[in-house]
């Protein structure tokens, strides 16, 4: 071992971790996403290209015939669009928010190699959500340039909606990462979340027509919905749909208060569970 | 006159006890350096259930240091309220000053951990699991690319750099493992049951790199349930039982203290071994009556074999050998070490 | 099949024929399904309920919420039927796919590569054959009890207006088998998670665009006989028809093309097991 010293003192070493351990952790969070980044980045150029040519070109002909008028002025296209958006990034946070913390804490148990670093547990948790919104950042900004390729985002601000989006992600991935890191084992969790909370939220959110045209006894789905109000809140950003400002308030202080409680939440559960 | 060093041994007797305590006033006597570990009446409870039953050790600076004892024991336990990520029931603990649940990352940043489970990112390459550990410790990467090649040169893992963990074999698992722990240069290396699981050939390869760390001045802290391993690697053991200490001291002082030179093992079949034991009363210091064998403690084991076929006993199979830990270990609490 | 020879003909003259899968297959795919089932009581029902409520939440979703915007479409047989009646037999080709193919693909990937069951189960008397066909098997079942709760849902919708309407669940159950029989071809081939990914990137543009959601018709010419190749295509097309009863010839060629693809797939998936565990 004839190298050269180590630069940092154990106490510079533990002063800088104290500061910047979040930040670590992001770094081996999207070292590790780098390896299938080909895969990330042909599902974020792939998913929006069929879903818009499909539902919002194929069904849209369909739609513009018979029911034209319910959109707001608006074609079926324009309607759709910021709510595929939402929805898949939301999707991504699902898998990122599922997979690698129980990864982290049972199945290959990464999150203990960096815990015998001097990294914290809350650190720890927070690098992985810092990690996740960037992941989450680059599809929803690649998704959104094909919508505006499909002239489907006609308003100047339509370009927030990339943000809101995220939030959206955020929102629903934040507390999902909370209840996963409570997990010991996975006993059909993750199936029963991907088919009972995340497909009704995509398909009973206002996703592919307005949420009062659902019954009334389903519209609730949508209140309680990140995806909702992501994606009113896009439709606002985008062609300038029609919506009180409190409301566009409410949309957007629920996802924050969601998304801060989740990832407070799991900073707790890190922290006690790897403490123990 | 009770040992400051040794608590709740059943077996207690004058003769360990004094030489016990000599064993001890030597290592505080020799503690020109300070103490890099010091833990005093150690307690971790989960619920009702006692892990680490108030447990006291010092480790001065370079010192090779094992916990020996069986599954379960309160070994890894131990381990990670000293690696500051569990925290104590009760009692003091001090990593190089600094009180590990205060200061944890600060107490982090002083050692090498190699846990008991390889925790290595397999969706990384072998190269990059060590620079990605390095940054944690908010390290360059101007330090931690050369770093990694050289640490992939003492692991013997260099032809492996651009590999995916999960191609490498358990004992280079192993290795990759201890080269990460190493990234930081800490002068304070935890390793808990470093070999387990790994066969003979990787074994010895691990332990010649954990010997090259124990003269290069590392403060080496183990587990292990294999009597060898500790025999190999420590300079000094604590025995330990149910979260107790049993008895502490040398391989060496212990083998003495506890058990005679040589053992002899006689085989007469499952079902006659007990039945036998009986007859083989007297011969050599005491006996053990095992379910497949009884062990026979004397100091010279052709004697004490001339004497059981001089009574007219055959034995299946006979085995002559020295003692080890583990006949410590059984003397200590009538139990095998691995079960 | 030439290695017959060499291998079996001990005990393969022993039973007066020299059978062509020898070393393959023991005809003992009994075992296999049994112990599938014996896991199946062990598993979460939970999950297992969920891939029934799917396709359900699908057609309440798109049936009801799009279909009061959309309102009535022209069906297989020109008259006018409601937009959930349109696609729930789309729904229901869907998901008799996605159920054979996840069942024959990342489940027996995980199998392969992680759990090792399978190593285990050909140290036994049992070949690679017994192991597939069980596999297979075990898929179709859960598919049929899939698709009768699925036609089910449709009687209580109203969407059941002919006793035809009852072949969809045996015909679903062909369609299972097609790509549960190919699905297990090409896992075989696989190596890595990111590979199996490339399945699911098939997956969603044959759901997404055969027909599933809107007529072929909006579609340029060539695209049409692009989604006409896709397999999908041809079991909406089945069941569709079936639903309204506007039975023809025609569909005797969708039965073909599924006919073909389970013998094509049983046939490569044998020939790749010969080369991955018998070696």
């Amino acid at each position: 071992m004839t190298s050269a010293p180590v630069p940092l003192t154990p106490a510079q070493s533990a002063a800088k971790a104290r500061r910047l351990g979040s930040w670590y952790f992001a770094e081996h969070t999207l070292r590790v996403m780098r390896t299938y980044a080909a895969s990330v980045l042909m599902y974020s150029v792939g998913t929006p290209l069929a879903y818009l040519f499909a539902m919002g070109v194929g069904l849209a002909a369909l739609i513009d015939a018979n029911g034209a008028g319910a959109f707001g002025g608006v074609d079926y296209l324009t309607f759709l669009a910021p709510a595929l958006v939402a929805s898949a990034a939301m999707m991504s946070a699902t898998g990122e928010f599922m997979f690698p913390i129980m990864d982290g804490f049972k199945w290959r148990r990464t999150f203990f190699g960096p815990h015998a670093s001097p990294l914290a547990p809350a650190q720890i948790a927070q690098g992985h959500i810092i990690g996740v919104t960037i992941r989450i950042l680059v599809p929803t900004a690649i998704y959104f340039a094909i919508v505006v390729l499909f002239g489907a985002a006609p308003g100047p601000w339509a370009w927030v909606s990339i943000f809101t989006a995220t939030l959206c992600a955020l929102s629903f991935g934040l507390p999902l990462m909370a209840y996963v890191s409570t997990l010991t084992k996975d006993s059909g969790q993750f199936a029963a979340v991907q088919r009972f909370i995340v497909t009704p939220l995509f398909l009973f959110s206002g996703t592919f027509f307005p949420l009062a045209t659902l019954p009334w006894f389903l519209q609730w789905i949508g209140w309680l919905s990140p995806l909702w109000h992501a994606t009113e809140l896009g439709r606002v950003l985008s062609y300038g749909y029609a919506e009180p400002a409190w409301l566009g308030a409410v949309h957007v202080l629920y996802m924050l208060a969601t998304a801060v409680a989740g990832a407070v939440l799991s900073r707790r559960i890190f922290t006690r569970r790897m403490g123990a | 006159m009770k040992p400051q060093l040794v608590w709740g041994n059943p077996l207690w007797d004058s003769k360990a006890c004094t030489s016990l305590v000599r064993v001890s006033i030597q290592t505080r006597g020799s503690a020109a350096s300070p103490y890099v570990i010091s833990a005093h009446n150690l307690t971790k409870k989960y619920g009702d259930f006692t892990a680490v039953d108030n447990i006291s050790f010092d480790i001065p600076a370079g010192e090779s240091f094992g916990l020996l004892g069986p599954n379960g024991a309160g070994k890894s336990t131990t381990m990670r309220m000293i690696g500051g990520v569990s925290q104590r029931s009760g009692g003091t603990l001090s990593i190089m000053g600094l009180d590990p649940e205060k200061y944890g990352p600060e107490v982090r940043s002083h050692l090498g951990v190699v846990p008991q489970q390889d925790n290595l990112d397999e969706e990384l390459k072998v190269r990059d699991n060590l620079i990605v550990y390095g940054r944690y410790f908010g390290l360059p990467l101007s330090y931690l690319k050369p770093k990694a090649d050289e640490l992939l040169e003492f692991a013997q893992l260099s032809e492996k750099a651009g590999a995916k963990v999960d191609d490498l074999s358990g004992g280079m698992k192993r290795r990759l493992t201890i080269a990460r722990s190493l990234v930081n240069d800490p002068k304070i290396l935890l390793l808990d049951e470093p070999t387990t699981g790994l066969d003979p050939q990787a074994r010895h390869i691990l332990w010649d790199r954990l010997f090259r760390l124990k003269e290069a001045g590392t403060t080496l802290v183990l587990t292990t349930h294999y009597m060898d391993e500790a025999e190999q690697l420590c300079d000094r053991i604590v025995v330990v039982d149910k979260g107790r200490i049993m008895a502490e001291g040398s391989p060496a002082a212990l083998i003495r203290q506890y058990s005679t030179r040589e053992v002899l093992e006689v085989r007469f079949g499952s079902e006659r071994n007990a039945t036998v034991a009986a007859e083989l009363a007297g011969i050599g210091e005491r006996t053990e009556t095992l379910p497949d064998r009884v062990l026979i403690y004397t100091d010279d084991g052709e004697r004490a074999l001339e004497e059981v076929a001089a009574r007219g006993l055959s034995p299946l199979t006979s085995l002559i050998r020295r003692s080890s830990l583990e006949d410590v270990f059984l003397r200590l609490t009538g139990r095998s070490l691995i079960d | 099949m030439s290695t017959v020879q060499s291998q079996g003909s001990d005990t393969a003259v022993g039973r007066g024929a020299v059978r062509p899968l020898a070393g393959l297959y023991s005809g003992n795919a009994r075992a296999v399904i049994s112990r599938g089932l014996m896991a199946t009581k062990s598993s979460n029902w939970l999950v297992m309920l969920s891939g029934f409520f799917e396709p359900v939440l699908f057609l309440l979703s798109m049936g009801i919420g799009l279909g009061a915007l959309v309102g009535t479409v022209t069906g297989p047989d020109g008259s006018p039927i409601s937009y959930a009646a349109y696609i729930a037999p789309a729904l229901l080709a869907t998901s008799a796919m996605n159920g054979a193919v996840y069942d024959s693909t990342w489940n027996v990937f995980f199998k392969m590569n992680f759990a090792k069951l399978y190593q285990g189960m050909l140290y036994t008397s049992l070949g690679p054959l017994d192991v597939a066909l069980g596999e297979i098997f075990l898929a179709l079942l859960r598919g049929l009890l899939y698709a009768t709760g699925f036609t089910a849902v449709m009687g209580l919708m109203g969407l059941v207006t002919t006793p035809w309407a009852l072949l969809m669940i045996p015909v679903s159950v062909v369609i299972a088998f097609g790509f549960a029989s190919f699905g297990m071809a090409i896992t075989s081939f696989m190596k890595t998670f990111q590979q199996m990914d490339w399945i699911n990137f098939v997956m969603l543009p044959m759901f997404l665009f055969s027909a599933t959601f809107y007529p072929l018709s909006v579609y340029p010419e060539p695209i049409q006989w692009l989604i006409q190749a896709m397999p999908l295509w041809h079991g909406v097309e089945l069941l569709r028809q079936l639903s309204v009863g506007a039975v023809g010839l025609g569909m005797l060629g969708h039965l073909a093309y599924y006919l073909v693809m389970i013998v094509l797939g049983l046939v490569l998936t044998t020939a790749r097991l010969r080369k991955l565990f018998l070696r």
